[in-house]
């Protein structure tokens, strides 16, 4: 998680209201990076809203008794302009399976998922793989690289991971403006090809 | 208002305003832009929160996501004060969030380009 800092000048463009919005959704396990991609990008310093989701509390450690309970789901996003008619919301889409009310929301008219990945918690990562292909989103998964973390090859990844042979997979370092937009184009290249020549 | 806008029939209710509903949820889609009217009715009868949203609104369009942030607000009770500002006509949004955006390839071929001239 990163700080947003007092002294974050970013200069977004005011928006008239008449330009078209697309979002992404930037999915990962807690402490996979999602936060930090998001500021890497944002032209906004990044905001976090809230969705309540009411859920029976049936199961829980908390009480025996049915009841209803509110949980508040707080999802960091950012904004850039990618043309003056044209603005890619982010957002850091919650990766417990609990929230997954709240996650179909969010993905419904997304243009895809980029999944990130801390190697040192690949375990982490397979719920979060489940959770997306049931929103059906395309998705691509980028590998945050951490310094500690253990090198595996990208052949091993895929294999545990189990992914598609057209699932891309890249290695990014979410800190970094470029690193991170490079993730974006690969996710936004793969919808393409899935996306039908004809259907327009 | 356009009073052009397409309805889909989806509603849905919400406990915390004593059962009203609103216009389906992507009418007011996490990224809507919502822009203020100008000139807009007066603000007699507004709620402090709505006439928080109009103020924020003065300077430039906001989506959803950001009003609700700005304003602390969970997205499910700012989209019913969203839904009673726009009938009154203090508001308005863009077309809805629909689920082909994705099939679009122009629209991604734009996105795609964008992000390569970041």
């Amino acid at each position: 998680m990163l700080d947003s800092s007092a002294s974050d000048h970013r200069t977004a463009p005011a928006l008239r209201g008449d330009e078209r919005t697309v979002k992404i959704l930037i999915a990962g396990h807690f402490g996979a990076g999602k936060t930090t991609f998001v500021h890497s990008l944002s032209q906004i310093a990044p905001l976090s809203t809230e969705e309540v989701m009411t859920t029976a509390s049936v199961g829980t450690d908390h009480t025996s008794l049915p009841e209803k309970t509110s949980t508040t789901v707080a999802m960091d996003f950012g904004r850039l302009s990618l043309t003056d008619d044209l603005v890619l919301y982010l957002f850091g889409a919650p990766g417990q399976p609990r929230f997954f009310p709240v996650l179909r929301d969010l993905a419904f008219g997304a243009l895809g998922a980029l999944v990130l990945v801390d190697t040192r918690r690949l375990e982490d990562t397979y719920p979060i793989l489940e959770l997306i292909e049931d929103l059906d989103l395309p998705y691509a998964i980028a590998i945050n690289r951490f310094d500690q973390a253990p090198e595996h090859t990208v052949e091993r990844l895929r294999e545990v991971m189990d992914l598609e042979p057209e699932t891309p997979l890249v290695i990014c370092d979410a800190r970094e403006l470029r690193s991170s937009t490079d993730a974006l184009i690969t996710l936004t290249r793969h919808v393409l090809t899935l996306t039908p020549e004809n259907a327009a | 208002m356009s009073g052009e806008r397409p309805r889909d029939g989806l509603v849905r209710s919400y406990v915390v305003t004593g059962g009203r509903s609103t216009p389906s949820r992507n009418h007011f889609d996490a990224i809507t832009l919502i822009t203020c009217s100008a000139p807009g009715p007066g603000r007699g009868g507004l709620s402090p929160e709505q006439r928080k949203v109009l103020d924020l609104l003065a300077p430039s369009a906001q989506s959803v996501a950001e009003l609700g942030a700005r304003l602390h607000l969970p997205l499910a009770v700012l989209r019913v004060l969203l839904a009673d500002l726009m009938s009154a006509g203090h508001i308005t949004t863009q077309r809805p969030i629909t689920k082909s955006d994705r099939l679009d390839r122009k629209l991604l071929e734009e996105v795609l380009a964008g992000l390569q001239r970041l």
